[in-house]
């Protein structure tokens, strides 16, 4: 992180109205503000559109029960969190993958599931305990779709 | 369809329920209303005040655990099992004869504790999705979730007819739902952490008119 703990700290306090406002209040960060993470190792290339399709289908990357988007063929966006539209304008690709692998190292009181953290978690699903959301390939696939998302 | 109780098909779970409460079991022992008399009187505003903590042994008890109890104690059978037709049926039955009185406090039945437990459970984030229920039933009720309006959380209606299960069924079965939504390992059924969270659930509903049977999407 390039900016210092006060820098930090606003960037918390941002993130949690922002889930209300919508995306005018998103765009309104500081990018620098919000860490990023780097590429996961992977053993193939990120697929954008299978990135796509993780968004788009509700059992996979359960994106579209809090977000909305550009997803017309999908039905019943949810209204818990800010469209996705435009998001990789407002986020670098570096901070839409820190925030797919833990939402909560960014804002401690988030909604949004970490999809890439295998400790920690209360009550887990025997069949789930120790595997992430997504893979890594996968958490590449969605971070590379989402940068395609301009305003 | 749920304020018209020709509609409402929790209505006939409630006509099971009254069936079974006037039929003496094959043992010889009594009926329910061998003992209780009238199910309109003696179940009156049972289920507002429910769980609750038992007098003989000191358990906390929710209805179908106290209808399981008398089952065995003064019938000598085999409690019918949590979530069966049956169990919710007699449920149903008593619960209607509560309908429209306000649920009462735990806390001033001094079960404090158990409301006190109930809450942790309620604002812990669980399964590997990490949600609380608070997470959802406090601070983002009335939006939604996919397609899915949130609800506040209330209690006021079990057992319910929901049209997601085509049934009649329990609190614990909405609750188990939850856990299963965010992938978290459900307690047991009748386990007293679901106990602990109706208590907590009932706390928060208190003044609220009783409306069991319900109907819920």
């Amino acid at each position: 992180m390039r900016r210092g703990a006060g820098a930090f700290g606003l960037a918390a306090m941002l993130v949690l109205p922002a889930a209300a406002q919508g995306p005018v209040a998103g765009k309104a960060m500081e990018h620098g503000a919000v860490p990023e993470a780097a590429p996961l190792a992977t053993s193939r290339p990120a697929d954008p559109a299978n990135g796509r399709k993780i968004v788009v289908e509700r059992r996979r990357g359960f994106c579209l029960l809090c977000h909305s988007g550009p997803f017309p063929e999908a039905r019943f966006h949810g209204d818990l969190a800010p469209s996705l539209a435009g998001t990789g304008s407002r986020w670098t690709e570096g901070q839409l993958r820190a925030r797919l692998i833990d939402s909560t190292a960014i804002n401690a009181e988030t909604i949004m599931p970490p999809y890439f953290r295998t400790g920690g978690g209360n009550r887990i699903g025997p069949v789930f305990i120790g595997k992430p959301i997504l893979t890594a390939e996968e958490i590449e696939d969605v971070t590379a779709f989402l940068t395609t998302l301009r305003d | 369809m749920q304020r018209d109780d020709f509609a409402n098909p929790a209505m006939l779970g409630v006509a099971a329920g009254e069936a079974a409460w006037n039929r003496p079991p094959e043992n010889g022992k009594p009926a329910c209303s061998g003992c209780h008399g009238d199910i309109n009187g003696s179940m009156r505003g049972v289920d507002a005040r429910y769980p609750a903590r038992n007098a003989v042994n000191g358990a906390v008890l929710d209805l179908p655990g106290r209808i399981q109890l008398c089952r065995s104690q003064h019938q000598a059978l085999t409690p019918e099992p949590r979530e069966s037709a049956a169990l919710l049926a007699l449920q149903a039955a008593i619960a209607l004869r509560s309908r429209g009185m306000p649920v009462e406090a735990p806390s001033a039945r001094g079960l404090s504790d158990a409301v006190a437990r109930g809450e942790m459970l309620y604002r812990q984030r669980l399964g590997q999705l990490n949600l609380s229920c608070a997470q959802c039933h406090d601070d983002h009720w009335g939006r939604s979730l996919g397609g899915t309006r949130i609800p506040q959380g209330h209690p006021t209606g079990y057992p319910l007819f929901r049209l997601e299960w085509q049934a009649l069924g329990s609190l614990q079965r909405r609750l188990r739902n939850c856990f299963t939504g965010v992938r978290a390992e459900p307690f047991p059924a009748g386990a007293s952490e679901w106990i602990d969270l109706e208590i907590y659930l009932r706390e928060r509903a208190a003044g609220m008119a009783s409306d069991a049977p319900a109907v819920r999407p």
